[in-house]
């Protein structure tokens, strides 16, 4: 059952990153990494980590790509061009590097020993809530702070940067 | 096992024909209690009191020639109502609606009335799944290729990510009060008294909270005063102005299936579920957990009505006053009350 | 219900590939804000990597604090993510303003 499950999202997931990064239509594009993130968000939830599986759908699909749909429609771009196309060198040189990038992970990858942990629903024990929370306001209290700070200095930035009369 | 499966499946079709009944009858109530309210008769002439205008009005649109206009982008266009309807549908299965009783089904514990048991998150989900309603509007302004609708569209956009946040931040002292994301214990927390006499309901020990949540569940559902992405006399009904037939169907009744999620969402968060103030229905085993539907669906009703109420009595907001009222007062006031609750749990008076 | 466990070897392997798209994407496009959408692929692959460690870690019997941080990882990464495209997407609300499109070519006066 779980295998299928992962198989079927990984699947889904590569999909429609393909069809991320290739699309002409900036809405296609972003609603197919809506999907690509949904197809993340089943891996987490059958690995046990129910609370990221919940941010990954509210912070990225709720918040962030809503924004960039906001953005597409406030400049009404309609098509742009597609994957690749004019700049030959660029283009062949390109795929090379990703291709080589993707082909070197992949043999790290072949090389570990594969080990199994805990996994379906609910299985993992810190995957909730208590023990995340506790651990960003003690332990990693520092990192959390900082996280906020970045926030603000983002806003602030944000807001001077689109603002129309600078 | 199929047991199991089986049971999940009975809850799920009956919440979903529950779901489903309540948008006609939501139709007939929002257009006899417009009339009410504005000293006219209203739809009376199918069936008694009108009851089965909604049956006419089905009737009509389903027969009504389903119109694609020639430069929409068809996928999206087609793609939106789906959305629509499916998100709004979907919310529901984490909502509990009834006390945990122990009752069995062909020896099989029910365990509560929810359709998804178990679920440790079940708040978050909710939140999850009702953050993509956005979609759908801004979708269908986005395909329509029509100007106005475009406007409806970034209009949601923008509205629901400000909303977004006085709403989650408001649910957060909830969450502080009952100490869990499940929703049965977030009910079970609020049984009792609080300061000896008032009902320990989180409207009763965290008003300012209620009241974010509340104006928010109107901007997210896009119903008036917030109801800006469709304004028909500005924008002609924005990202609704192409859709005819089953597609602006599909759209209705999402809305209103939005509604009936944001009036359960407020019954249970901060209105007690399916409790009464003062009794405990625990004495009477299973018939209080059938009772305790009825308790439930009694103040989701109410919020219903509160809800087209509200719709009748208010004039639209201006979008700015819509954005600055979400940002420079819901906010603050959101970030109030969660400091209030955090307050009151130190001093130990909640 | 007993089930069996998926080798984390599988989850990297999946990374691995979304990360390579994610590159070809940001390599290959020219439009900022297809450019940006590669760019949130990429950070999510990481994030995947982060899971799979993570759930290997929490196997091990004194894993819990290392699992912990795995996911704690990913959660400051969604930050991030979100800091970067609010200032990303003003700035290319900026650059439209300023050139009339957001294709990243149009940005040269900088160019020697």
């Amino acid at each position: 059952m779980v295998p299928v499950v992962f198989a079927l999202a990984a699947v889904v997931a590569v999909v429609f990153a393909i069809v991320t990064i290739a699309h002409s239509s900036p809405v296609i594009n972003v609603l197919s990494l809506v999907v690509v993130f949904f197809a993340m968000a089943a891996i987490f939830a059958l690995l046990g980590m129910d609370f990221l599986a919940a941010i990954q759908i509210i912070v990225y699909s709720g918040a962030i790509l809503v924004l960039f749909l906001f953005v597409i429609m406030l400049l009404n771009i309609r098509s742009v061009e597609r994957l690749g196309s004019g700049r030959r060198v660029q283009a062949l040189l390109g795929t090379v590097v990703a291709v080589g990038i993707g082909a070197a992970a992949l043999t790290a990858v072949s090389l570990l020993t594969p080990t199994s942990g805990a996994v379906y629903p609910g299985s993992l024990e810190t995957g909730t809530v208590v023990p995340i929370g506790r651990a960003l306001l003690t332990t990693h209290l520092f990192a959390f702070e900082f996280i906020t700070l970045l926030l603000v200095a983002a806003i602030v930035g944000a807001v001077y940067l689109a603002r129309r009369d600078p | 096992m199929w047991v199991e499966v089986l049971v999940i499946g009975i809850k799920l079709a009956v919440v979903l024909a529950a779901l489903l009944t309540t948008v006609p009858i939501m139709v007939w109530v929002e257009r006899r209690a417009s009339a009410l309210m504005q000293d006219r008769l209203g739809p009376n002439r199918v069936g008694p009191f009108g009851l089965f205008q909604p049956v006419v009005d089905a009737v009509k649109l389903i027969t009504k020639e389903d119109l694609i206009p020639r430069d929409v982008s068809r996928f999206l266009f087609i793609l939106a109502p789906v959305v629509a309807l499916t998100v709004a549908l979907s919310t529901f299965i984490a909502v509990p609606f009834g006390s945990d009783t122990g009752l069995e089904l062909f020896g099989h514990a029910v365990r509560g009335f929810i359709v998804a048991p178990d679920l440790n998150i079940g708040v978050l989900y909710i939140f999850a799944i009702a953050s993509l309603a956005v979609y759908a509007t801004v979708l269908a302004g986005w395909a329509s290729n029509n100007k106005y609708s475009l406007y409806g569209g970034i209009r949601a956009s923008a509205q629901t990510i400000s909303y977004e946040l006085a709403m989650t931040i408001s649910v957060v002292g909830v969450l502080m009060a009952s100490s869990s994301l499940h929703l049965h214990q977030v009910v079970e927390a609020q049984t009792g008294t609080w300061l000896g006499v008032l009902p320990r309901w989180n409207v009763c020990t965290q008003l300012l909270g209620a009241i974010t949540f509340m104006v928010a569940a109107f901007a997210e559902t896009n119903r008036i005063p917030f109801d800006l992405p469709e304004a028909e006399a500005e924008l002609v009904s924005g990202y609704l102005t192409e859709y005819s037939s089953m597609k602006y169907a599909a759209f209705f009744m999402g809305e209103y299936v939005h509604m009936t999620v944001a009036s359960a969402l407020m019954t249970v968060l901060f209105f007690g579920g399916w409790t009464l103030p003062w009794i405990d229905l625990a004495f009477a085993g299973w018939i209080g957990g059938l009772l305790s539907i009825g308790i439930f669906c009694a103040k989701v009703a109410f919020f219903l009505f509160f809800f087209v109420w509200v719709r009748w009595t208010l004039p639209r907001f201006r979008f700015d006053q819509l954005m600055a009222l979400g940002w420079k007062v819901m906010i603050p006031l959101s970030v109030l009350n969660f400091l209030w609750v955090g307050f009151a749990i130190a001093a130990g008076i909640m | 219900m007993t089930d069996i466990p998926i080798p984390h070897t599988w989850v990297l392997a999946l990374s691995a590939a979304l990360f390579a798209i994610g590159t070809l994407g940001v390599l290959l496009r020219r439009n900022g804000i297809a450019i940006f959408l590669s760019l949130e692929l990429m950070l999510n692959s990481a994030n995947l990597a982060f899971v799979a460690f993570a759930m290997t870690l929490a196997a091990r019997p004194d894993g819990a604090e290392a699992a912990l941080a795995g996911q704690l990882f990913v959660f400051f990464v969604i930050g991030v993510a979100a800091a970067e495209a609010a200032v990303g997407l003003a700035l290319f609300i900026a650059l439209h303003r300023l050139k009339g499109a957001i294709d990243v070519d149009r940005v040269n006066i900088l160019r020697w």
